[in-house]
């Protein structure tokens, strides 16, 4: 399929610096791409998600500016959270916003400047290919120069502050195109608190392409808020690969509560015995809001487990999809896995739709996976208004607490506070309930 | 305060209060007691605002106003509290906050001022004493992993916070052992007041042991079929409802 997408972005692919490999791995992906575009609607991938209206759009890079633009920092602010702090404006690192003072055991660099030190160490993550047509995106990004956070902890090294990478948008032109690769490790035992934060004020509306890596080597512990809260006119696709050696933990938050129209890839190697993910998630929807969250966990050692709880939201004309598959490999004996997905419709108008896959392949595996899509549960409804609460005020409490499962476990209180508002913003009938963003316990 | 005319209620399209009539004044403790699925229940979801019961006959007027035209919520600021048989699970919503929240909506509703955090806590520290229930309950999200005495406990603090004027029970000493029953008279009795009213609905004569009530009513398929004095719950123990049951075909024929 000729897409005019595909072509403006990858035929003017200017200069390109790097290391041959890494030329060659963008040469690959950019034929591929040429040669087999966007995927058709039959791509089950992306049944939910047609791209035929994306496909026919002309974009255009947003260059490196020379002036770089004012970017508001309340835009990114979160309660609770200081540095380090590394801010990306509309594709490129923003070393005047960001604050990355060393922390012991940490190296935070962009892209650009890790290629420039040492490029092989960056082989394994950016010469992966994407081989599946449904992983167009991620072949796009490997197609294009790109800049992004690198980010490593040294064995051994648990890292007390929080980090906060900041992702966002400027007021940009409706054709405008960024991405960004990120790639983070964790040495052996070592332990990392970051939140991914997506912003970008209000009118911006560019089409954001993030890849993210993930590798956690043995016994290392990555705690992850991915926060996505751009504005509602932003399209973002994100893809996050991680993979997990073995008493890897991988501890992940997703929350989703912005952009015009997202998709997110989520996929999970559990590749040494006993890593173990832990994944928490929500969407919260409204107006003509399209969100897909697709995640794909892959048992491929023994003892593995995951533990999935994702919610959805969506009112209005919003559209979610869900799609949750859960593989056991053969020989990944005593897999543990668990997948529940709720959600709930608050208008007629809505759709949500949940697809909750598991294939197993071994032996002694523990598996349940469930989804359903309703409506607020009415006895709870009546209990809140029979002591007074109105009924407006009842439903957003109600729709709240079915979202704050995706976050209760984050104990710093201004942080889940920020969490709670930012929600209750998208909720119906906010104003009346806007003092109901308090903590809980 | 409150007065029940004839009321004739339909559930799901069948009729299950046929004609109930009862009247209670500021000051007073009146017990209903009945067979199961006599409408006792049915009752109390009635005064409380309920969707799904559908009034066909008959009314009642609450403190000189038309209670079945009210709002749950507008019910609840205008007094009236229902506790309920079987309290609901409400996970990620903090009891604290939710007590707060109904405080204040009721205040705001009547016009008065909104308590503060300390205010609030305050008035909490002093109810929560009288219930014997231990502050980390506050804590936790609302009836979600309370035991069944705890949960009934939490309905008699609630009544204790909000302060109603019509305070009806539904067989709030159901499932509860004798040490939280007494701990939930306690907390009734401490409300009694020349101002307030309280509907006690039971299936057993022991909670009126310890909350003694000013009238007793058997209900009994959808009416009040007999009414007295506390002695009457004793006689009811002694004889069963059947003995009820009997004395109202004799006196119907």
């Amino acid at each position: 399929m000729s897409s005019a997408l595909l072509h403006s972005l990858l035929d003017d692919a200017g200069q390109t610096s790097g290391p041959d490999w890494l030329k060659q791995v963008r040469v690959e992906a950019r034929t591929r791409l040429l040669e087999r575009g966007l995927p058709a609607a039959r791509n089950e991938a992306w049944k939910y998600t047609p791209l035929r209206a994306l496909e026919s759009r002309r974009l255009r890079r947003v260059a490196a500016a020379s002036q770089p633009v004012d970017v508001d920092p309340g835009l990114y602010t979160l309660a609770g959270v200081g540095s380090p702090r590394l801010v990306f404006v509309d594709g490129t690192l923003r070393p005047d916003l960001s604050d990355v003072s060393s922390v012991h055991g940490l190296a935070i660099e962009s892209l650009g400047t890790a290629l420039e030190r040492d490029a092989q160490s960056l082989r394994a993550s950016l010469g992966r290919s994407f081989d599946a047509d449904a992983q167009v995106f991620a072949r796009l990004n490997s197609a294009l120069p790109s800049d992004g956070a690198v980010i490593r902890v040294a064995a051994g090294v648990k890292v007390e502050p929080l980090l906060h990478l900041v992702m966002l948008g400027s007021a940009g032109a409706a054709d405008a195109y960024w991405q960004l690769r990120n790639v983070i490790e964790l040495g052996e035992g070592s332990a990392l608190r970051l939140i991914e934060h997506h912003a970008g004020g209000q009118g911006c509306s560019h089409l954001g392409n993030v890849v993210n890596q993930y590798s956690l080597h043995a016994g290392a512990r990555l705690d992850l808020l991915q926060l996505q809260a751009a504005p509602d006119s932003v399209r973002l696709i994100r893809r996050s690969d991680a993979v997990l050696d073995a008493d890897a933990h991988l501890e992940m938050r997703c929350v989703e509560a912005g952009a015009q129209w997202m998709r997110h890839d989520l996929a999970v190697a559990l590749q040494g015995d006993r890593a173990r993910l832990v994944s928490r998630g929500v969407f919260v929807l409204n107006g003509r809001q399209h969100a897909d969250t697709r995640i794909d966990v892959s048992h491929q050692a023994r003892d593995t487990a995951c533990d999935l709880v994702w919610r959805g939201v969506a009112d209005q004309r919003a559209r979610g999809v869900f799609h949750g598959a859960i593989t056991v490999c053969a020989g990944a004996d005593g897999a543990d896995a668990l997948l529940s997905n709720k959600n709930l419709l608050l208008s007629d108008q809505a759709e949500i739709d949940t697809q909750p896959v598991l294939e197993i392949h071994a032996d002694e595996v523990k598996a349940a996976h469930g989804a359903t899509v309703g409506q607020l549960d009415e006895k709870a409804l009546f209990y809140l208004r029979s002591r007074g609460i109105d009924e407006a005020a009842a439903r957003s409490l109600l729709t709240l607490a079915f979202c704050r499962i995706a976050f209760d476990s984050i104990t710093n209180e201004a942080l889940h506070g920020q969490l709670d508002a930012l929600l209750l913003e998208r909720l119906p009938r906010a104003e009346s309930a806007a003092d109901t963003a308090q903590v809980t316990g | 305060m409150l007065k029940i005319e004839n009321l004739h209620v339909r559930v799901g399209g069948k009729e299950i209060l046929k004609g109930l009539s009862l009247e209670a004044k500021a000051g007073e403790v009146h017990a209903i007691m009945g067979p199961n699925g006599a409408g006792k229940s049915t009752l109390g979801n009635v005064l409380a605002g309920r969707e799904g019961y559908e009034v066909t006959e008959g009314s009642v007027e609450y403190d000189r106003t038309n209670l079945l035209e009210l709002e749950p919520e507008e019910r609840a600021a205008a007094g009236v509290f229902l506790a309920f048989q079987y309290p609901v699970e409400i996970p990620g919503v903090n009891n604290t906050y939710f007590l707060r929240s109904a405080l204040n909506a009721q205040r705001k509703r009547r016009g008065e001022a909104e308590l503060d955090s300390v205010q609030f806590l305050k008035r909490v520290r002093e109810k929560l004493a009288v219930l014997h229930l231990k502050d980390e309950l506050l804590h936790r999200a609302v009836n979600e992993g309370f035991s069944g005495g705890e949960k009934k406990r939490n309905e008699i603090f609630q009544m204790a916070l909000l302060e109603p004027k019509l305070a009806v029970l539904d067989e709030t000493d159901s499932g509860l052992d004798i040490d939280a029953l007494k701990m939930v008279a306690d907390g009734v009795n401490a409300m009694r007041d020349p101002s307030r009213a309280f509907i006690v609905i039971t299936h057993y004569q022991r909670l009126l042991d310890y909350i003694v009530p000013d009238f007793v009513h058997v209900l009994a398929d959808g009416r009040i079929v007999e009414s007295g004095d506390k002695t009457l719950a004793l006689k009811l123990e002694e004889h069963g409802y059947a003995w009820v049951a009997q004395r109202t075909v004799a006196g119907a024929g």
